[in-house]
């Protein structure tokens, strides 16, 4: 009796195991972010793999937004900028809006400085990153957090 | 025709890095919002961005609908020698926006 009891008491655990990992597989892959790529993998997609290197990059943007709809935005990429040693391109990218990709600047030599500036929208407060591509073929990047109390992209029409 | 703003020094020292700061009227339609009859309003942004220099492509620059309305962008050039710069801003449907500022090099 006192066995049969036992392993029913094993199997209720059981239950509630399996119970709760099934749980944890819904709550995991959240329905919107299987339609867009990662941060991740946009970053990846404008590196081709390459490894990517924090600093070098400035990433100037306010830590608190009012509007979302524009939002200023300076990137200052530390380079001599001469012909053997320059910044090719400047990458934005997203956490959270519906497409991962902000902007893609290309430089070159010729830019004198390596600084860009643009106004972009952020649906909802997440996190930015700026991604540079050198003459050299490395890539560096900086990061920034971003709180959003007016989101862009969602508002209708009415 | 959109109604377009580019900022370009008059005149500079050869050599000299100048700030350039262009932006268009555009509202950058995202694609993702809904119209007052519930259905979405189709996605019309300018795409593609570029400055020439005397002919010569000096920046460029890719846009995705993350970019906000009336698109602006400031970035930096070295002055070389007189002459135009142009802009072209491209949009979804291939139509080309144009631009132009005169620069003194001395």
């Amino acid at each position: 009796m006192s066995v049969a009891k036992h392993k029913f008491r094993v199997g209720r655990r059981g239950l509630i195991l399996v119970g709760g990992a099934g749980l944890l597989v819904l709550a995991l892959p959240p329905a919107r972010a299987l339609t867009r790529p990662s941060l991740q993998e946009a970053v990846n997609g404008f590196t081709g793999g390459t490894p990517v290197e924090t600093g070098k990059v400035k990433l100037d943007v306010p830590p608190l937004v009012e509007n979302g709809n524009a939002v200023g935005v300076t990137v200052t990429v530390e380079s001599p900028m001469t012909a053997g040693d320059h910044v090719r391109r400047i990458a934005l990218f997203n956490e959270k809006n519906p497409q991962a990709d902000v902007a893609v600047f290309t430089l070159g030599s010729r830019a004198g400085r390596a600084r860009i500036a643009t106004r972009i929208r952020l649906a909802t407060s997440q996190t930015l990153i700026a991604v540079a591509e050198l003459s050299d073929g490395s890539y560096w990047s900086s990061s920034a957090n971003v709180i959003v109390t007016l989101a862009a992209c969602i508002e209708d029409l009415s | 025709m959109s109604r377009t703003l580019v900022s370009v020094p008059k005149t500079a020292r050869a050599g000299e890095v100048i700030d350039i700061r262009a932006m268009i009227a555009h509202p950058m339609e995202t694609g993702y919002r809904m119209g007052p009859n519930g259905q979405a309003i189709p996605r019309k942004i300018i795409r593609h961005f570029a400055c020439d220099y005397d002919g010569e492509e000096v920046f460029s620059a890719e846009f995705h609908p993350a970019m906000s309305a009336n698109p602006f962008v400031a970035f930096s050039t070295v002055a070389t020698k007189t002459g135009t710069l142009t802009f072209r801003w491209t949009d979804d449907d291939g139509k080309v926006e144009t631009a132009s500022a005169e620069i003194a090099v001395s």
